[in-house]
């Protein structure tokens, strides 16, 4: 039951090489606090392990008790048809207690990305299909809340300090350089 | 004290589940019934199980299922609680006498005077299909309760000994 379900794929967002001997991946909600907190510890990870962890980000939003958080992960997937989820990410993790309406469009609009089209892709839920996929392959892995990462297929069921991770990413024993 | 196991009779019960309300098991058969013993309401927002369940519901609904959770909160606590994190699914207080459906079910912690974080998932006739006790600090997520449900809709008929297995 603690094991990743969906193996990692090109339908995902991967930071890092294909080749890094660790992969993490991570179910997060950009509403979520505890994903907000752990985010600036996922950059600081992939700066210490630099080619050694490939990190991926899969969407696991809470909508009922997170308003905010499902519109706000349909943004980030609309940013990815343009190669701008990174910055999207980015951007909605830095802003999360003022994810609204209009903080999606000007967020869209500092990335170039076409208003009009985002207004259509949220009323159509174009991006939802794919938001919805993450979150059911993330509850047939057992996830159970956010953030829930996952080191090389394996549940981690520690905290998401930068400590924790590292060590758990560290435990892997095929980190080749240690900066 | 374990949790009744597969194969066993799901016990019947009546308990409120709004002020003015009460919702007998046996008026949810005839469908899938999940019912979800847990400790306590108000426990922390982002990992809280009920909150899952929440949005999982969808896919308990494609089953034809219910979901029901049940703690011993009081039901203006439960009404608070459902209003607050929009919990679109009825939530049973388990409150006078206390923990009484939950020791018949297996699923008391005595010492603590709370319900275990126990699952049952009961087949259209009320008979336990499957059934699960996490530890209780541990929200044990919706996939086991998928599964069952795959299991029992898939092969209503599907023998016993599968049952027993899936319990474990």
């Amino acid at each position: 039951m603690n094991g990743l379900r969906v193996p990692v794929s090109s339908n995902d967002h991967i930071l890092g090489s294909d080749d890094a001997p660790v992969t993490m991946v991570e179910y997060g909600d950009y509403e979520c606090p505890h994903c907000g907190a752990a985010h600036p510890v996922v950059k600081a990870l992939m700066e210490r392990f630099n080619e050694d962890l490939r990190y991926v980000y899969r969407h696991f939003p809470l909508t009922q008790i997170h308003p905010h958080a499902e519109a706000a992960a349909e943004t980030a997937e609309f940013a990815a048809l343009y190669q701008r989820f990174w910055q999207m990410h980015d951007l909605l993790f830095e802003n999360q207690d003022r994810l609204s309406m209009s903080f999606l469009f000007s967020a869209a609009e500092t990335l170039d990305l076409p208003i009009r089209r985002l207004q259509e892709v949220l009323r159509s839920g174009e991006t939802s299909r794919k938001v919805r996929a993450d979150f059911m392959g993330g509850v047939r892995s057992g996830v159970n809340g956010t953030p829930t990462f996952f080191i090389n297929n394996r549940r981690h069921n520690g905290g998401y300090s930068f400590g924790e991770l590292s060590e758990a990413i560290e435990s892997q024993g095929r980190i080749s350089r240690a900066a | 004290m374990a949790v009744l196991s597969a194969g066993t009779p799901a016990p019947d019960f009546t308990l409120r589940v709004t002020p003015d309300q009460d919702l007998s098991l046996k008026e949810l058969l005839g469908r899938p019934v999940v019912l979800a013993f847990y400790p306590a309401d108000w426990s922390p927002v982002c990992g809280d199980q009920m909150a899952l369940y929440n949005e999982v519901l969808p896919e308990f609904q494609r089953f034809g299922a219910e979901i029901a959770g049940i703690s011993v909160d009081g039901a203006w606590c439960h009404a608070a609680y459902v209003k607050h994190n929009h919990i679109h699914f009825p939530l049973l207080s388990d409150f006078e006498p206390k923990g009484e459906v939950a020791k018949r079910y297996g699923a008391y912690r005595a010492k603590e005077g709370v319900c275990e974080r126990a699952l049952f998932v009961i087949n259209e006739e009320g008979i336990i299909h499957w059934s699960y006790c996490s530890p209780i600090a541990v929200n044990p997520g919706a996939e086991g309760i998928l599964e069952a449900l795959e299991e029992l809709t898939g092969s209503k008929k599907g023998n016993q000994n599968e049952r027993l297995k899936s319990a474990s």
